[in-house]
């Protein structure tokens, strides 16, 4: 049986994913310094407030070509940006209620004008200014006697525009966004970037709305941006990981896409998507079973320590290498795993129907009891908590304990038993 | 004065005056924050800014950086206005105006003192990279230098604040609050950095919140209550009825207490 390749893209579809890949990265990499700058949703405003845009320009150049409605479409989300910012400073607003307040009432404009205008022409901004992805090749044009389709050249020089500024203004986007109020105070006017980065986020959008249409532009504007954010510490590494995981989710969005013969916008959003919950759930730091897998770890560690601790002190009361340990049969599930994990690591054997520590559990047992006296020691010498009280605190303790803390300890409290007058193990 | 003035102008680090504020009045929308401020802040000597929260410590800060605009009145920095000086100054801002998710590191932030220097455009280079590490250095926080900011504890953060206004290597330096939430410990080591500053010649101005150790740290004090309450070295004017002026009936019978102890401590320091 052969593996079937159906999905993989072939002929013109090349174009379609080169497209999706394109505007996936140019989105992904400005989209990052919204989502770093709790702008988000900037892009899904843009796109509902170009239309006032769009019928402007119609009205004023009196046709339907693409490049006045592209020049009123860039005005409006140039404006959607310029009046947030604005109506923030002045109202005193959240950058969210501003955000909402423009896009809404810029839409409503728009919905006004397209009708005043409606019964001389038909301006759908569907058909208008929103293209759809699958049409790419359709649409050819020439550059240097090959034929490409107009939006992969479109969709190329917006990427190469945004990577030149970003990399040409790393050093004053990075610390305008981090810091707005120490840009402006050393000479990098945090407000200058602001609307310089606010251009080229306007510009994208609109160029990738034309091409690839507007779900995935406000998709890829938020999702690798966030994704990469969970993933990274260095603002380089984020915005070199976003880029790329757009460009995969344009890639497995175009096989998906074409094994569920459904839209490809559609897929690659959807990604986009799963990428972030993969990233959510396991990220090497904040992800969600990242962080219980740790915890569960630590908890295992700790009951493991325990038992052998526990172990250590019964060795203590009959100090014979070989001696049997009577333990208490394990009542929990807990203590039941950590004595099974001791006996595969061979801290402890199995000897007449008891149990025995081996030299290498009896070290480890003695560094634990060792922690926990001079713990108590340490706490009854420099605090007043009562002698009944140590006990806790010290068990919680012993777990965290490094050597290096201990000979420190060792040597603060100089001591060769512990409060309750028990020896505390030399090393 | 203006013999002062002619002086900054030519040579600011001689100066003898660093901030000349004249007549400053702030106003958000038609409410004033700010008004009648009128001070001379001299050059060289650690100067604390007090007085109650929403009292505009932090607006007065912001004005004299020119990130707030001010309604009437002037200021200005070695006798120039600041604009001119941008270069000469260090920023220490308050904790809350940045983002401490966002993903830069310790060394990252400590480099961005560095920026002011370089102006637009230009990168960094290994001179910028070698004093941002010594700044780090200065403030005890090297081993801490890839970690992601936000994992510091807030003193841990303020020293990192700390070691960026160093790096800036500035004739003067503002600072909002560097010492809010920050242990003893940490503080003593601050302040340690501060007079190391001062002594090398240059003006520290810090927005403080603590009067108990106003006295113990600074030299110079700007007593503010939305309008200047008094001005001048601290042995003249930080007495007790100018404090019950500036926190009004805010000052709580615990503050009053102890600093009528401090007083009787100082020879010359009570008023009545």
């Amino acid at each position: 049986m052969t593996f079937d390749l159906h999905i993989w893209p072939e002929g013109s579809e090349w174009w379609v994913v080169t497209a999706a890949a394109l505007a996936c990265a140019a989105c992904a990499v400005i989209g990052t310094f919204l989502v770093l700058r709790r702008l988000s949703l900037l892009g899904d405003a843009i796109s509902h407030a170009i239309l006032p845009g769009i019928a402007m320009a119609f009205i004023l150049s009196g046709s339907r070509d693409v490049w006045p409605m592209l020049l009123g479409a860039l005005a409006a989300g140039l404006a959607t940006a310029g009046l947030t910012a604005g109506i923030q400073r002045v109202a005193r607003l959240g950058s969210d209620a501003s955000l909402g307040v423009v896009f809404s009432s810029l839409f409503a404009f728009g919905v006004l004008l397209i009708t005043w205008v409606a019964d001389r022409v038909d301006l759908d901004p569907g058909c208008v200014l929103y293209g759809q992805i699958e049409f790419v090749p359709l649409d050819t044009t020439t550059v240097l006697g090959i034929d490409i389709p107009r939006a992969v050249l479109w969709l190329s020089m917006i990427l190469v525009a945004d990577l030149l500024f970003v990399i040409v203004l790393f050093k004053e986007l990075r610390l305008s966004s981090f810091d707005p109020a120490m840009s402006t105070a050393m000479g990098f006017g945090a407000g200058v970037i602001h609307y310089l980065l606010m251009t080229f986020v306007a510009a994208t959008c609109v160029a990738a709305f034309e091409s690839v249409g507007s779900i995935l532009v406000v998709a890829m504007l938020v999702a690798p941006g966030a994704t990469a954010h969970l993933l990274t510490d260095r603002l380089s590494s984020t915005l070199v990981l976003a880029a790329f995981l757009g460009v995969t989710a344009a890639f497995l969005g175009f096989l998906g896409a074409k094994w569920f013969d459904t839209s490809v916008a559609g897929v690659i959003s959807v990604a986009a998507g799963v990428q972030f919950l993969t990233a959510a759930l396991l990220a090497p730091r904040h992800g969600i079973v990242t962080r219980w897998v740790r915890r569960g770890l630590l908890a295992i560690r700790i009951a493991r320590e325990d038992e052998l601790a526990a172990l250590y002190r019964q060795h203590e009361a009959s100090p014979e290498p070989s001696a049997t340990l009577t333990v208490l049969p394990p009542s929990t599930l807990r203590q039941r795993l950590a004595r099974r994990l001791l006996r595969l690591d061979q801290s402890v054997r199995r000897i007449n129907g008891g149990l025995s520590l081996t030299p290498a559990g009896l070290e480890q047992g003695a560094a634990i009891v060792r922690a926990h006296r001079l713990w108590e020691t340490y706490l009854a010498q420099k605090t007043d908590l009562p002698l009944d009280h140590l006990h806790e605190a010290s068990h919680r303790v012993e777990h965290f304990v490094s050597a290096e803390l201990a000979k420190r300890l060792s040597k603060a409290v100089q001591a060769t038993q512990d409060p309750h007058g028990r020896p505390i193990p030399p090393v | 004065m203006s013999h002062a003035m002619v002086d900054a102008a030519t040579t600011p680090v001689g100066a003898r005056i660093a901030i000349e504020l004249h007549d400053v009045c702030v106003a958000y929308d038609r409410k004033p924050v700010l008004w009648d401020v009128d001070a001379s802040l001299p050059a060289g000597q650690l100067i604390a800014i007090v007085g109650p929260n929403g009292g505009g410590k932090s607006t007065l800060l912001k004005s004299i950086l020119g990130l707030v605009r001010i309604a009437s009145g002037s200021i200005s920095v070695f006798g120039k206005p600041v604009r001119d000086v941008r270069r000469l100054i260090g920023y220490v801002p308050q904790r809350e105006s940045v983002d401490w998710d966002f993903p830069v590191n310790v060394a990252d932030v400590v480099l961005m003192g560095r920026y002011g220097r370089l102006g637009w455009l230009r990168r960094p280079g290994r001179e910028d990279r070698r004093i941002a590490a010594e700044c780090l250095d200065m403030v005890g926080m090297t081993s801490f230098a890839s970690r992601q900011i936000g994992q510091l504890s807030g003193g841990q953060q303020q020293r990192v604040f700390l070691a960026r206004a160093l790096a800036q290597e500035s004739t003067l330096y503002l600072m909002d609050e560097p010492f809010a939430g920050v242990d003893a410990a940490t503080e003593a080591a601050m302040v340690e950095v501060l007079r190391t500053l001062r002594n090398a010649g240059k003006t520290v101005i810090v927005v403080h919140h603590d009067l108990q150790s106003v006295q113990a740290y600074f030299d110079h004090v700007l007593l503010l209550n939305q309008r200047q309450i008094a001005a001048g070295p601290v042995r003249e004017v930080f007495t007790s009825s100018n404090l019950q002026k500036t926190y009004g009936g805010r000052l709580t019978l615990m503050d009053e207490a102890a600093q009528a102890l401090r007083l009787s401590d100082q020879p010359h320091g009570r008023p009545r």
